[in-house]
């Protein structure tokens, strides 16, 4: 005997599915089968029956094996982590529910950690850009009831990436105006390979890779019916111009992006001019941008806790003062780490090795000590973690708020109970911040005092670590310090 | 052999997705995202056959991978590393300070490695920082 | 010391997608004001859009006990109520979900059908746990869907055709009475902030002479206008040589009618944050200042924009409009129908409050900014009747217009808003001596701005100005009961199958997760 649940919310990509329906044992313990995802998404449902899975926390060894601990000692050891250290990095938080979100951001406050998200890899350079220009954009509903022109920009590949994107949104869906299905919309895919979505388009206009920029500013012009050179990022002008007329003919027009614009170099500009096609089109006709995001389900919502209500900013948080400073750049985990300015690390909801961070930044975190809280059975973080927590899988063994990539929220379902005696990341996340308290000696704030004592002594020392510093001549640590005492703009506040 | 020049880029695949999910420390994981994916012109310019270990260098680092042919091509000049521990030994770190590094547009060497193995994503990770 | 009933705030935009939109694309807004926390507070920082923490911290600051989040998308509504739930419990909070371009009740009013538009919003109010009936530019918004708008209340709105924002403003007041919910309808009306817009708002505002209220909470109006300041603009541009004020025709016609609240919306002359579900006018906006733009438009629902904006007081527009919110405060006859807002964050900063205060209750504070700081204070005059008015608010008119009155219109007057025996206990103290503080205006926005003391649901809050207690948050909503309807439900199923991009099942807001201290009020319309 098996039940059917529906409506559930598939934990994978910002996609977030809604529709899917999950077979389980009659007993409620077992995954049988999974409707209507992907095959990223059901592989994701049955990855968490796998019987090798890891269900208690370990500990590395001096010799490289690992042993098994209680989760309170897993409580107690990344507690004294984020208190003990001057300048921790509590990264990830992509993989997670807003709730757990919102009980890290106490810790971190707690801790005066800093704190990143995956944006930091993936769209950070989007909001970037947000700040820069602003963004018109619409829910992906409005998009399927409406749009009839379909653009999918630099790296956008959502017959890989996000699978059933263009089934649900943005291509095939026959919306209220869109009763045609895709016939109804016309398809332009900008990308230097001919991927998949490509070979499904109307148009492909297959760029040099990198030169986003300079095609999406040719478009500007087109639209405006000035002049043009005859090749623009490899693109004959008359493709151009035909590109724009299809945009302005458009009832409703809508770009997606994806991170061929974000990694590229040029970054958040790359973006901010897609968005001033956007507001261009919309002196024309009606015109929208959505950011492809969410390779992991929540990176959205983290984002919004944190950018939104709980801080200001939604990504690059740098707590270490006792109040919120945001600055890219400086503040992001590849250029904290890859300078030497963390002493542990803190990784939630996300894979920073396997996933997307270049080895350089890797490399440091294996010399730091750091936690991993990971429900996979063997995430490659663990690899460089001294402590491996695993936890139950958001979305499968447990629910919880989750933003789509059009910031709408929905609540994620849980299908099957987790393994016996697992914590969820949001139980796990109280325990230490009820521990990091205790260890705090019940005071309510963080000691700020010597965290700020101490971040003057490393502006004093031009940013430089202790060991660093401590190689440097007399004379060298002299001038530095002088040099940092005649740039008053680097003071921290009073 | 000789050595060619290429622009390399990486991402997502539904592959490297569903063998993510599957497990990164599985085979799977490895055969899905330890590729390189190149035109047949640059094969020629390679002087090997599809299939073949290479070692791709950059000013950043190198990685074993095994190059296939493009299955989302054509795209001359262009290499391809589905995201993944071994796109990332190699990738530009420089953020230019927007905290986003340079992932894709590296420009990188590829030398054919036959000799050589390709790294699970555990060893490899292992290897390079332990 | 002065002694009122705690605040009752009818319309802030404190929580929701879009402040927090406008938190997260505005890093500005927090440059050289976040701060670290301190006893029981927590980090905060932001000044037009602040952070939660700070919004409940403001509040408290300010001796309010209520605020009433004035749009809620309802696809949204999960958003909203998770930051109503992790702003500080100090407040007890309620939200207004938006119907004015929704597509269930643009089909039923074109066909009149008044039932069935009042079973829907007895729906979604019980889906989104919303709390009554808000209306954004009728039709302008669904309109902009394709990058049009209404601006006045007889355009039609695509589509849609037969329905025209008159249908829609009466076809809802005639549903919340029919429903015969706490609050009144509540409006935001077509053509906000364009000269020669209070024609307009004349023609909305007689709608509800067809309606008399029907509800068992003492309220005893039908229509509420928000922000009435943006909608009293006379001639044709905003320069000197036509734009005038027409805040005294608008307000003598509300004068003369018994039905019809308002909120002033009082411009504050500061660099603020404009947010609104007003998709076309954000559009419009970005057009006149060419700052960043934000929109979203939300499937069958809403849309809803946001643009940093600059009130400067060096220009004669800026002045003139500050001039016409505070004479739709001084013109009022009876202050139980006129309540203080800035429109939070759109016209100023919910921490101005206190300031908007002292221009009301000095004619001395309004001819300084006259005088000293307006550069074009004469010429603002000259287009506006701020200089023909020398009324003075006086404390028990504040009291009426901060706290006795948006608690009745908002049905809420059994719990909130006075000192009579048998409410909620929630009381302020401020430090304002009514004798001797008189001779000087700064002494009430400091008074106002530093409360005392706190009193919540009979707990001590604030003491001596410090916060020593988080309180215990409540989130209002109304659960309203009508007869079955399967009309309405097959609709409704057959929305979601076809047009939403969630399912019906997920689209409810229930759990501990949002709602997490819920206050329930039950409306019975099965009779």
């Amino acid at each position: 005997m098996t039940k059917i649940i529906t409506d559930v919310v598939c934990p994978f990509c910002g996609t977030l599915c809604d529709d899917l329906e999950v077979a389980v044992s009659d007993d409620g313990e077992e995954i049988l089968e999974v409707y209507n995802a992907c095959a990223i998404g059901a592989t994701k449902f049955l990855h968490s029956q796998a019987k090798d899975r890891i269900t208690r926390p370990r500990m590395k060894q001096e010799d490289g094996s690992w042993k098994e601990v209680t989760y309170d000692d897993a409580v107690d050891y990344t507690a004294n982590l984020l208190v003990d250290a001057k300048k921790p990095l509590m990264y990830g938080w992509s993989s997670t529910s807003c709730p757990a979100q919102g009980v890290g951001s106490e810790i971190g406050e707690e801790v005066c950690a800093c704190m990143d998200n995956t944006a930091t890899v993936c769209h950070g350079s989007t909001l970037i850009a947000v700040q820069d220009v602003g963004v018109p954009s619409a829910t992906l509903g409005e998009i399927a009831n409406r749009a009839d022109r379909v653009v999918f920009w630099g790296g956008c590949n959502p017959a890989h990436a996000h699978p059933r994107h263009m089934s649900r949104y943005s291509i095939f869906p026959r919306g209220f105006f869109t009763g045609k299905g895709s016939k109804s919309r016309k398809m332009i895919v900008v990308d230097p390979r001919k991927t998949d979505t490509a070979k499904m388009a109307d148009v492909h206009l297959q760029l040099e890779q990198g030169r986003d920029y300079e095609l999406l500013s040719a478009i500007r012009v087109a639209i405006r019916g000035e002049e043009l050179p005859d090749f623009v990022a490899g693109i004959p002008k008359e493709e151009i111009y035909e590109t724009a007329e299809t945009l302005k003919s458009g009832r409703f027009t809508v770009i997606f992006f994806g991170m061929g614009v974000t990694h590229s170099l040029g970054k958040n500009h790359n973006i901010d001019i897609a968005i001033m096609v956007t507001r261009d089109l919309n002196d024309y006709t009606k015109a929208a941008i959505v950011a492809m995001r969410g390779g992991h389900y929540n990176v959205t919502g983290s984002g919004q806790v944190w950018g939104g209500w709980q801080f200001g900013f939604p990504f690059c948080l740098d707590l270490t003062r006792g109040f919120a400073r945001y600055n890219p750049g400086d503040s992001s985990s590849n250029d904290l780490l890859v300078r030497d300015e963390v002493d542990a690390v803190f990784v939630l909801g996300s894979d920073p090795p396997g996933a997307h961070f270049p080895v350089r930044s890797v490399k440091k975190i294996a010399q730091l000590p750091s936690v991993c809280i990971d429900p996979h059975i063997t995430p490659p973080t663990s690899a460089v973690s001294k402590m491996h927590v695993p936890v139950a899988f958001v979305g499968v063994e447990v629910g919880g708020c989750a933003y789509r990539m059009d910031n709408v929220p929905i609540e994620t379902r849980k299908v099957v109970e987790p393994p016996e005696g697992m914590l969820t990341d949001e139980e796990f996340l109280q325990k230490v911040l009820d521990r990091v308290r205790e260890l705090k000696g019940g005071q309510h704030n963080h000691d700020r005092v010597s965290h700020q004592k101490w971040f003057c002594l490393r502006l004093f020392r031009g940013g430089l670590t202790e060991t660093k510093w401590m190689s440097l001549s007399k004379t060298a640590r002299s001038s530095m310090q002088a040099m940092s005492q005649s740039r008053p703009s680097l003071m921290p506040l009073a | 052999m000789a050595a060619i020049q290429i622009n390399l880029i990486s991402g997502r695949t539904i592959q490297q997705g569903v063998s993510m999910e599957g497990g990164k420390e599985k085979l799977a994981y490895r055969d899905a995202c330890g590729i390189l994916e190149l035109d047949d012109a640059e094969f020629k310019r390679l002087g090997c056959f599809k299939n073949t270990n290479v070692r791709v260098s950059s000013e950043f680092g190198s990685v074993v991978v095994k190059a296939i042919g493009a299955t989302q091509g054509p795209h001359p000049g262009l290499g391809w590393i589905p995201m993944g521990p071994w796109a990332n030994a190699v990738v530009d770190p420089n953020t230019y300070s927007t905290g986003m590094p340079t992932f894709k547009g590296t420009p990188v060497t590829v030398e054919v490695a036959e000799e050589e193995t390709v790294l699970d994503a555990i060893a490899l990770i292992t290897e390079e920082c332990l | 010391m002065t002694v009122m009933a705690a605040g009752v705030d009818v319309h802030a935009h404190v929580a929701g997608p879009k402040v927090n939109t406008g938190r997260n694309f505005r890093p500005e807004d927090k440059l050289f004001n976040t701060t670290a926390g301190s006893g029981l507070k927590r980090m905060e920082g932001g000044f037009s859009v602040p952070t939660v923490l700070r919004t409940a911290y403001l509040y408290a600051r300010m001796g309010f006990g209520f605020s009433m989040e004035a749009a809620m998308p309802p696809l949204y509504a999960r958003h909203t109520h998770e930051e109503i739930r992790d702003t500080p419990p100090i407040i007890d909070q309620g939200a207004l979900p938006v119907f004015g371009n929704n597509w269930f009740v643009l089909e039923y009013l074109k066909e009149n059908e008044i039932e069935n538009t009042a079973a829907y919003i007895a729906w979604l109010l019980n889906q989104t746990k919303g709390f009554g009936i808000k209306c954004v530019n009728p039709g302008g918004t669904e309109s902009w869907g394709w990058g049009m708008n209404c601006e006045t209340v007889d355009d039609v709105v695509p589509y849609f055709d037969v329905t025209p924002p008159r249908q829609i403003v009466s076809g809802l007041i005639a549903a919340n009475e029919y429903l015969g919910l706490p609050h009144c309808m509540h409006v935001h009306g077509n053509s906000l902030g364009e000269p020669g817009n209070y024609e307009i708002t004349l023609d909305t505002l007689k709608i509800a002479e067809d309606f008399k209220p029907q509800n068992d909470f003492g309220r005893e109006v039908v229509l509420h206008n928000t922000h009435l300041q943006f909608h009293c603009y006379g001639g044709e541009s905003y320069a000197s040589k036509s734009f005038e004020s027409k805040s005294k025709e608008v307000v003598n016609y509300i004068n003369s009618v018994d039905n019809i609240s308002y909120d002033l919306g009082v411009v504050t002359l500061d660099e603020t944050t404009t947010m609104t579900a007003d998709g076309p006018f954000e559009h419009h906006l970005s057009h006149m200042n060419n700052l960043k733009w934000a929109n979203t438009d939300v499937e069958l629902e809403t849309g809803s924009g946001i643009v940093p904006f600059i009130y400067n007081p060096k220009t004669f527009i800026a002045g003139a409009q500050w001039a016409v919110g505070l004479e739709c405060g001084l013109f009022i006859k009876d202050p139980m129908r006129a309540y203080i807002t800035t429109d939070a964050p759109n016209a100023g900063p919910l921490c101005r409050y206190p300031r908007v205060y002292k221009w009301l209750m000095s004619a001395k504070a309004r001819d300084d900014m006259l005088d000293n700081t307006l550069k074009y204070g004469d010429k603002i005059r000259e287009r506006c009747y701020i200089g023909e008015l020398d009324r003075e608010i006086s404390l028990y008119e504040l009291a009426m217009m901060t706290r006795a009155g948006p608690a009745k219109t908002l049905g809420l007057s059994h719990m909130f808003g006075s000192l009579k025996p048998g409410l909620e206990g929630d009381v302020a103290v401020y430090p304002y001596n009514p004798e001797t503080d008189t001779d000087d205006p700064e002494k009430i926005e400091y008074a106002f701005g530093n409360a005392a003391y706190l009193i919540k649901g009979g707990k001590l809050i604030v003491n001596e100005g410090e916060i020593v207690d988080m309180g215990n948050k409540r989130t209002f909503w109304v659960n309203a009961t009508v007869n079955d309807n399967p009309m309405v439900e097959r609709d409704i199923s057959e929305k979601f199958r076809r047009y939403y991009t969630v399912t019906q099942n997920n689209y409810t807001v229930e759990g501990e997760h949002y709602v997490r201290n819920p206050y329930v009020i039950e409306v019975d319309a099965t009779k």
